[in-house]
């Protein structure tokens, strides 16, 4: 049973949209989020093109700006591939957050123990330990899900707040920093940080590993046939089923390199920025590569187009707030405005126009 | 014997947002939607509401735009979910990051980023049913404690008992029978919505109008989250809901009495034991009787 629209002499049909077309789906998505936006804006008694042009254009102006929006991208495009790998086989994984603190504990544990060896190998075993990290707390939400059958989007969510909780315990306690007193880990050894890549900004090695997963999340989910079942699996899991996948299989393997891709986003905020582990080493990155996976539609492109979209946003709110005095969260509204409006728009996904005959 | 009451009174203070907000999620979850809107829309109503009463100078003004703020919120998630069908997961997310952030963008316009958080100047008091008496420190209660556990047995019975309960189960249960036998599941499903998100409004409101009388960015402090585990935990029945809120704030309230008593406490590992229960519900009791079968998938009725 179809019923039709029709909209001056075409008519709206059910089937998928032109290709053309889904290009244009995040533009539209941005112009109405930034109307949206704008009366926001206004309604707090500020010039809304004002504030745009100094978020979104003026900060590309400046050398420092245009590192620091390098310093943003990288944990935002790391836990973005995460967060597509997970859902790009249908495993809506929302611990990105917690998994990235478990990689940044694990790192931030071996940067401070493994003190004599040369640079590289400590930022080795640094990254493999984090990845581990990562994937251990992404396992047991998905062996729930896989085994069980229990809702992985609630069980990943609490284990966010359990990790948050866990990390307060050891940094309130045992492994609060003894010189500072401070709520932070002791620092990691200096073998252990990220090198940086341009003299006098903070742009590091965690840069260029955000670059490789994202062409990781390429290569996989286009040229592989691990990518191409992790994308049958997701599209329709009996359908995949019925062509011989073993999709547990795939959805636990997706869900691992999930949490350990996050896990390196700990690891690089740890061994890049910070320097030790502390609680605040996430602005919700996690949750933030939910809205970059869904926006970038879960493609390596889309993903990293986003995160640096988003990116933009965030850097360029702390800026606005500065000179313009608009509090920050002004990129909350934004980027979470965006989210939402990103899925009313994909249904557009769904329909196409025809011409009426 | 003080002690006892003290604590009990604690545990009923504490139990009362978390009771409210899990009650409305029961209610949004039975009609076959999952709110993780709920933890962005008690901040946002616990501003609304104290910004209200502030330049109103009225509570139950304050009140009355806090329960509003839930149900705005509520339809927004009704629209997205229900009406376009789109993901649960993703756009209940999406209204707790966007209410936050609305929530806190507004707190920072108004107040600046003064230290000292503004506060009303008289909050809802306790009610003196038992003032001088040693029953004291258990029965003066706020009256929105006494009004959230008065609607246990309710909710309970309109669940349950009536036509309406009856209707909004089964669109949580199976709503293309519920289609058939003539329920617009679209409807009922609003319904619950907007009754669930009022009770979520309410929660929040508790928070700065009654127990604290003033807004501060931590306010909420993940008790949306706890609300959602408690829902699980008290496996989608307001009765059991209420045991796990209560159970939840024994908890918390003797952890905080010790702790005033100087007696060392795993302090974190209280705060995170309430989610690890609920993960273990999940995983021993998960598909049972009251559990909505029709959860995070929307209902598409034939044609466009």
């Amino acid at each position: 049973m179809e019923s039709t629209m029709t909209l001056f002499g075409y008519r709206l049909e059910r089937s998928s949209a032109p290709v053309w077309f889904r290009f244009l789906l995040p533009v539209f998505a941005v112009l109405i989020t930034f109307v949206i936006v704008s009366i926001v804006i206004a309604a707090s008694g500020v010039n809304p093109f004002a504030v745009f042009y100094e978020m979104l254009i003026k900060p590309l102006t400046k050398r420092s700006a245009r590192f620091e929006l390098l310093v943003q991208v990288t944990p935002l495009l790391l836990c973005g591939v995460a967060v597509a790998f997970a859902f790009v086989s249908g495993y809506y994984n929302i611990g990105a957050d917690g998994q990235l603190y478990a990689g940044a504990l694990a790192g931030a544990l071996i940067g401070t123990t493994l003190t004599n060896i040369p640079a590289f190998l400590s930022i080795c075993i640094m990254l493999l330990c984090g990845f581990i990290g990562g994937m251990l707390w992404a396992l047991v939400p998905a062996l729930l899900k896989v085994r069980l059958g229990v809702d992985e989007v609630v069980t990943t969510l609490l284990l966010n707040s359990v990790m948050r909780f866990f990390i307060d315990a050891l940094l309130n306690g045992a492994w609060r920093d003894p010189i500072s007193g401070w709520p932070h880990s002791p620092e990691i050894a200096v073998s252990a940080w990220f090198p940086q890549l341009f003299a006098r900004t903070r742009v590091h090695l965690g840069f260029i590993l955000a670059i490789v997963a994202a062409l990781a999340l390429w290569w996989i989910l286009r040229r592989t046939r691990f990518g191409l079942e992790l994308r049958a699996v997701g599209l329709g899991q009996d359908a995949a089923k019925f062509m011989g996948i073993p999709v547990k299989r795939r959805i636990l393997q997706a869900t691992l390199i999930s949490g350990g891709i996050a896990g390196i986003a700990g690891v690089s905020e740890v061994a890049g920025i910070h320097h030790y582990i502390l609680n605040g080493i996430s602005a919700d990155y996690g949750y933030t590569g939910v809205i970059i996976a869904t926006f970038g539609g879960l493609s390596a492109l889309g993903v990293t187009l986003a995160s640096s979209f988003l990116a933009l946003i965030d850097t360029g709110a702390l800026s606005t707030s500065r000179s313009l005095g608009v509090p920050d969260y002004l990129g909350d509204i934004i980027q979470s405005t965006l989210l939402i409006v990103t899925l009313a728009v994909l249904l557009l996904n769904r329909y196409r126009f025809r011409k009426q005959k | 014997m003080e002690f006892l009451f003290l604590l009990l009174g604690a545990m009923l203070r504490i139990a009362t947002p978390i009771l409210f907000a899990a009650l409305g999620e029961t209610i949004i979850e039975r009609a076959g939607v999952l709110n993780l809107g709920i933890e962005g829309t008690m901040l946002l109503s616990a501003f609304t509401g104290f910004l209200a009463a502030q330049f109103t100078g009225s509570l139950w003004l304050g009140l009355l735009v806090a329960v509003l703020t839930g149900i705005v919120l509520s339809l927004l998630l009704g629209f997205l979910t229900v009406t376009l069908g789109l993901n649960q997961h993703v756009s209940g997310l999406g209204i707790t990051l966007l209410a936050s952030g609305l929530a806190l963008y507004t707190f920072r316009i108004i107040y600046g980023g003064s230290s000292t958080p503004p506060s009303l100047e008289a909050s809802f008091p306790l009610l003196p049913l038992a003032k001088g008496t040693w029953l004291e420190p258990l029965l003066d209660q706020y009256w929105l404690t006494y009004l959230a556990i008065i609607l246990v047995p309710l909710l309970g019975w309109l669940l349950t008992h009536t036509r309406f309960g009856l209707r909004l189960r089964s669109v949580g249960m199976n709503p293309e029978a519920a289609d058939v036998a003539g329920v617009n599941v679209y409807r009922v499903r609003y319904q619950a919505l907007i009754l669930g998100g009022a009770l979520i409004g309410l929660g929040g409101a508790f928070l700065s109008l009654a127990q604290l009388g003033a807004f501060t960015h931590g306010v909420v402090n993940g008790r949306g989250w706890v609300a959602i585990a408690i829902v699980i935990f008290g496996n989608w029945q307001p009765s059991k809901v209420f045991f796990g809120a209560l159970l939840f704030g024994f908890v918390q309230a003797l952890q905080l009495r010790l702790q005033a008593q100087g007696v060392p406490l795993p302090y974190e590992a209280l705060l995170a034991l309430p989610y690890i229960v609920t993960i273990i519900v999940l995983t021993l009791a998960r598909r049972n009787a009251s559990y909505p079968t029709a959860l995070l998938k929307p209902y598409r009725r034939e044609g466009l």
